[in-house]
């Protein structure tokens, strides 16, 4: 099999650590390069200026949304203080850890890159909200933190200038929900992580009902590379529309599941073949869902795996590319079986605010669990499309929009799946 | 009492938020309270709710959302399985009805001896290195990944022979 797109990167820019071990050591980090970026924005740009070239680099959110960072920033309410800075570290959606590794392996670079964040948006203080599994990394991110404080990397009169930044951990308690930004902001005023009607939109009314930034932890990981390399160079890995590196987590049946550091714009088919080493037992593959849980899932048609992965051409193959969590399936999975398996995560996981995707998820939960038991009765496979249908475009937040999406375009794509099982009735 | 025996890790908690923004030490209080009694009591709540000056029924209702705390006593540890959908493509499910089987519970339940809850969790953002299991204990949460009934079998045999040792 031949590979014509795109190669591997020369280096790891996000993963350094697979590069450079020990990185997630302060000394080491420093010693290559560590808090000269924000150094530079502290010392020689204003806040503006670092904005600007966060814009021009085109980096885009890597949480799911894929909304351009530098504007997201620039939306902040001006001269309306304090502000805040929120990392979002509740890495929930089921394949993606991702955020995991870095906060794990290279955190010097996350924490720098939400120093330069708090700079540009005029912040003095960053939450980091880790989901509550992550127990044992929060433990550490706060020494991490102290070490920082050590070095006056944060704290007062960051390199001599009038810029002070205070950081701390936050630790969730197990709710997926908490991933979408207002409820995380809910959950850390210390209530339940439902979320918010928006507008407002947190860059003007967020944390405290103050001007906040919600960022991921891998988007923010970019920035002390964007800031010491340039935005020509970040433009230069990628696609014009997609730029940069992007980590893909690749799961499911695949022989080498794991984190791939990759330019947006690889293909599926490089991905999956030659990163993860292709399907166990030469097997077919049949699905790929390319978001994670909430994807809409795609068929492993030769055009589907050929198709780059970037935000734009993702979208064109009728999915998503979210926060580029690649479930791979083979020939012998059931695709009912997957509805019924995303139906309990997000029946489990919706918050309850809004009744279609509190009481649709059961629904579709119920109708798909009696389709794999054997059990289902005429009507069952129209009632869970149905249901799904229902739910779509009725809730306050993507979570409900998220539910549905597997259980529609499993049914569009795999009818047999759903439709070729013993009834109860007949 | 929380206020007694943790003062001093309290007012660091106290200290990561606003003075006027107490309520957001709420969470991290519970998981103090959580630690120090097992589970958290109602006494617990109303102990929490008087440090940030809330009522209790606010505090309470978190519990209920948020599945990390726990309002009614389990096992000593939690062993929280992902049988999630990447987990299950790589066999989680098999290998969690196979350490029940192997601890003679079903999933949910508690061990005879009082040690161990087995539980089915959700995404641990752990999918590449499926099986995956988490340990809930007084000392935190704590991961173990690519797992077989053996591995695990060893890590509870530890578990239960000191449980200071996490």
């Amino acid at each position: 099999m031949s590979f014509a797109g795109t190669r591997p990167m020369a280096e790891h820019v996000l993963l350094r650590h697979r590069d450079l071990p020990g990185i997630e050591q302060f000394e080491v980090y420093r010693k290559h390069g560590g808090f000269e970026a924000l150094e530079k924005a502290v010392t020689s740009m204003t806040p503006a200026e670092v904005i600007q070239l966060v814009k021009a680099s085109g980096l885009r959110g890597r949480g799911g949304a894929g909304f351009p960072t530098g504007v997201k920033w620039s939306f902040l309410t001006p001269d309306v203080f304090p502000r805040y800075v929120v990392v979002n570290a509740d890495e929930s959606e089921p394949g993606t850890f991702k955020d995991r590794e870095i906060l794990e392996r290279n955190p010097y670079q996350l924490l720098e890159g939400v120093a330069i964040c708090a700079y540009a948006a005029q912040a003095e203080t960053a939450y980091i909200y880790c989901r509550g599994e992550f127990w044992d990394l929060a433990n550490e991110l706060r020494r991490h933190i102290a070490v920082l404080r050590q070095h006056n990397l944060i704290g007062e009169r960051l390199f001599g200038r009038d810029v002070r930044l205070d950081l701390q951990v936050h630790l969730g308690a197990g709710a997926y929900i908490c991933g979408e930004e207002t409820a995380l902001l809910e959950s850390l005023e210390g209530k339940l992580g439902q979320p918010r009607l928006r507008p407002p939109f947190p860059a003007a009314e967020g944390l405290y009902g103050k001007p906040t930034v919600v960022n991921n932890v891998e988007t923010l990981t970019n920035l002390p590379p964007i800031l010491a390399r340039g935005a020509e160079w970040y433009r230069s890995i990628g696609t014009e529309k997609s730029p940069g590196p992007k980590i893909f987590s690749l799961s499911g049946h695949v022989l080498r599941p794991g984190n791939y550091e990759l330019p947006l714009g690889t293909t599926f088919r490089e991905l999956i073949y030659r990163e993860g080493g292709g399907i166990p037992g030469g097997r077919a593959i049949k699905a790929i869902m390319p978001a994670g849980a909430s994807s809409m899932i795609l068929a492993a048609t030769d055009a589907v795996l050929d198709t780059p992965m970037d935000y734009e051409s993702v979208a064109a193959a009728g999915s998503a590319l979210g926060s580029a969590s690649v479930i791979i399936m083979d020939e012998t999975v059931d695709l009912a079986w997957v509805a019924w398996k995303t139906s309990e995560f997000f029946k489990h996981e919706s918050c309850g605010k809004c009744t279609p995707c509190r009481e649709g998820t059961y629904w579709m939960l119920h109708a798909a669990e009696r389709l794999v038991h054997g059990r289902a009765e005429d009507g069952d496979v129209a009632l869970l499309e149905n249901v799904a249908r229902g739910i779509q475009g009725k809730c306050l937040c993507a979570l409900g929009e998220f539910s549905t999406m597997p259980v529609i375009t499993a049914m569009e794509l795999f009818r047999p799946d759903f439709t070729a099982r013993p009834s109860v009735n007949r | 009492m929380l206020r007694e025996n943790h003062a001093v890790e309290i007012d660091e908690i106290l200290s990561r938020y606003p003075a006027d923004r107490r309520r957001s030490a709420v969470m991290p209080l519970l998981y103090l309270a959580q630690s120090e009694y097992g589970y958290l009591t109602r006494s617990a709540i109303q102990e929490v709710a008087g440090l940030l000056g809330l009522d209790p029924t606010q505090v309470g209702s978190l519990i209920g959302f948020y599945t990390l705390f726990h309002d009614e006593p389990g096992g000593a540890y939690r062993i929280q399985v992902c049988t999630d959908l990447p987990c299950a493509l790589r066999g989680a499910e098999t290998f969690a009805q196979d350490l029940c089987a192997n601890l003679g519970v079903r999933l949910g339940e508690s061990t005879p001896d009082g040690m161990l809850t087995v539980e089915g969790v959700m995404c641990l953002a752990g999918c590449d290195k499926a099986p995956v299991l988490q340990v809930q204990g007084a000392d935190g949460i704590h991961y173990h990944e690519n797992q077989t009934v053996e591995s695990a079998r060893r890590l509870i045999d530890v578990l239960r022979g000191d449980p200071a040792d996490g």
